[in-house]
């Protein structure tokens, strides 16, 4: 199997927008050292959109909240666009597991937040616009005003997605973003997110624990191996057309194959 | 006579213009033996449906019927596995097990409970945890206690509300085993309320959607025509398993957009890039 490395040398640095080379990253410990990844590299392709899956505990959030810039490097790089990360920036933006709103806030007031931060330039009522654009988009427009912790979980969530959008990052990162959702709204806010994502093709790097939703949303699975000293164990590009529309994705002879594939990976 | 019969059941809550109709024309019939899943949505009255049939509540109208007996509160011959875990936070792992075991166990001797309690608590890989009380454990571990402890009781019924949702997959494929190996060894029936459909395909004989409430009532059954013991890898390259499952799927679907409702209006996104505010050393 090709590593990303091999890949990697075949694409000009202008492909890439996301870069993690021999990344290393160690907690102290009572016990000593405890290295939870290391030797990692991945690449992101511009427009790419990614999964990571691995078992619980393998560093997958870390590696993430390492390229967030919530989480120092121990050693190796990250870098977006050639330039190496310096803490957390608006050109990543990150979509937690829990929505993590401002309870007292509006879901407007919430997308606001971000989108004050990255567009000083221009004036309230284009500000306004762009936190109505994608609130609409996921499907709040008639929940504009009400206060986060008035909205269900499910709600949150998508406040959380417009948010993310509405700051037009370079990358998107999402850790396991559906994973406290019931299977129905899962579906649901799978659809919401890869229909923006499709008109905008921002890179994305999705943690997942769920092997369909890995399949019908990205261009390749990143398979990790469990820790200590986790890395890139395996990557599967799923090679379906976009815009995919999910009962075709479902029926295509390639998808238990896929699914097979990834199954086997975390259940060994 | 079925082992379990819920027949024309409505459960309402409250009264008059606070009155929100929960369950509605539920009928369910259940064999001796059988594993049955009900796969269900947030809100859709899941764990009310889960209570009329473990006795916690009764049904505005319509009848529970066990061993052709209405339900009239709850009993050990049924054992619930919540999906809030319902643990007793002052007593320690081994206590809140050995509750449950003393109850269904009256007559056994000391040694055999200890055994049997000790026995379940390391089934869920607890005991390294055994004198931990509740708030001292993880999400996890707390719904494995759960389990240990419906398991523990040996129930003539499993009846569990979405007993796995808060475990990482491995510990869920494990705990899976597990529920199905005690249900097939002691001939045990079996009802699991799960959203998720693999896991109801992978233990069930029975897979019956519940709509989204209000007014929740049960959709059409899906047979899963797949032999015991099943295998999770080598069922994707059964074409039973993809038919079915790509049915419910499909099936859960359409109900899903049924449920969204598609916002008309559109908003125009202003031409605008975000400065860039990345640090520069």
């Amino acid at each position: 199997m090709e590593t990303s490395q091999n890949i990697q040398e075949t694409l000009s640095s202008n492909e890439i927008m996301l870069n993690l080379t021999d990344l290393k990253k160690v907690y102290p410990t009572p016990n000593g050292d405890y290295v939870v990844l290391e030797d990692l590299n991945l690449y992101v392709k511009k427009e790419e959109f990614i999964t990571i899956i691995g078992h619980s505990g393998c560093g997958k959030t870390t590696m993430l909240s390492m390229i967030a810039g919530l989480n120092e490097i121990t050693d190796g790089k990250i870098s977006i666009l050639g330039s190496s990360i310096k803490g957390p920036g608006p050109d990543r933006g990150v979509i937690f597991q829990s929505p993590s709103l401002m309870p007292w806030m509006t879901a407007m007031e919430n997308v606001m937040l971000g989108v004050n931060k990255v567009f000083p330039h221009g004036n309230k009522k284009e500000r306004e616009d762009i936190c109505k654009y994608y609130l609409n988009k996921v499907g709040l427009s008639g929940a504009f005003h009400k206060k986060a912790s008035e909205l269900s979980q499910g709600m949150q969530q998508r406040v959380g997605i417009a948010r993310a959008f509405a700051i037009k990052p370079k990358v998107l990162l999402l850790d396991e973003p559906f994973g406290m959702l019931d299977s129905l709204t899962r579906g649901e806010l799978q659809d919401v997110l890869i229909e923006i994502w499709n008109k905008e093709k921002i890179t994305a790097v999705m943690i997942t624990h769920d092997v369909d939703e890995a399949i019908f949303m990205s261009d390749r699975v990143v398979m990790m191996t469990s820790g200590p000293s986790a890395k890139i164990g395996d990557i599967l590009p799923i090679e379906f057309e976009r815009p995919r529309s999910r009962k075709k994705v479902l029926a295509h002879n390639d998808y238990y194959e896929y699914r097979k594939h990834l199954i086997n990976f975390l259940e060994h | 006579m079925a082992y379990l019969e819920l027949n024309n059941i409505t459960k309402n809550f409250g009264t008059g213009s606070d009155m929100t109709e929960v369950l509605d024309d539920i009928n369910l019939h259940i064999e001796e033996g059988e594993f049955v899943a009900i796969v269900g949505f947030t809100g859709s009255g899941k764990t009310t449906l889960v209570n009329l049939i473990n006795g916690l509540e009764t049904p505005t109208s319509g009848e529970v019927l066990f061993k052709g007996k209405p339900v009239e509160g709850t009993s050990h011959e049924r054992g619930v596995i919540f999906q809030n875990y319902s643990l007793l936070p002052w007593l320690t792992v081994y206590q809140n097990v050995e509750m449950a075991v003393r109850e269904a166990f009256p007559n056994e001797s000391k040694d055999f409970l200890d055994k049997r309690i000790k026995e379940y608590i390391a089934m869920v890989n607890l005991s390294p945890a055994i004198s931990k009380r509740p708030k001292e454990l993880s999400g996890g571990m707390r719904q494995r206690v759960s389990v240990a402890r419906a398991l523990a009781m040996d129930p003539e019924m499993i009846i569990m509300d979405e007993p796995l949702g808060a475990l990482d997959a491995l510990t869920r494929g494990n705990l899976q085993d597990e529920i199905l190996n005690i249900w097939n060894k002691n001939k045990r029936t079996a009802l699991l309320i799960t959203n998720d459909v693999d896991e109801g395909i992978y233990m069930a004989d029975r897979i019956i959607p519940l709509k989204p409430g209000p007014k929740a009532t049960l959709g059409p059954e899906f047979k899963i025509n797949i032999d015991r013991p099943r295998d999770k890898t080598l069922l994707n390259d059964n074409p039973e398993y993809k038919k079915t499952r790509n049915a419910i799927i499909e099936y859960l679907m359409d109900i899903g957009n049924e449920r969204s409702s598609n916002s008309t209006i559109q908003y125009e996104l202003p031409d605008l890039q975000p400065r860039d505010l990345r640090w520069r050393a």
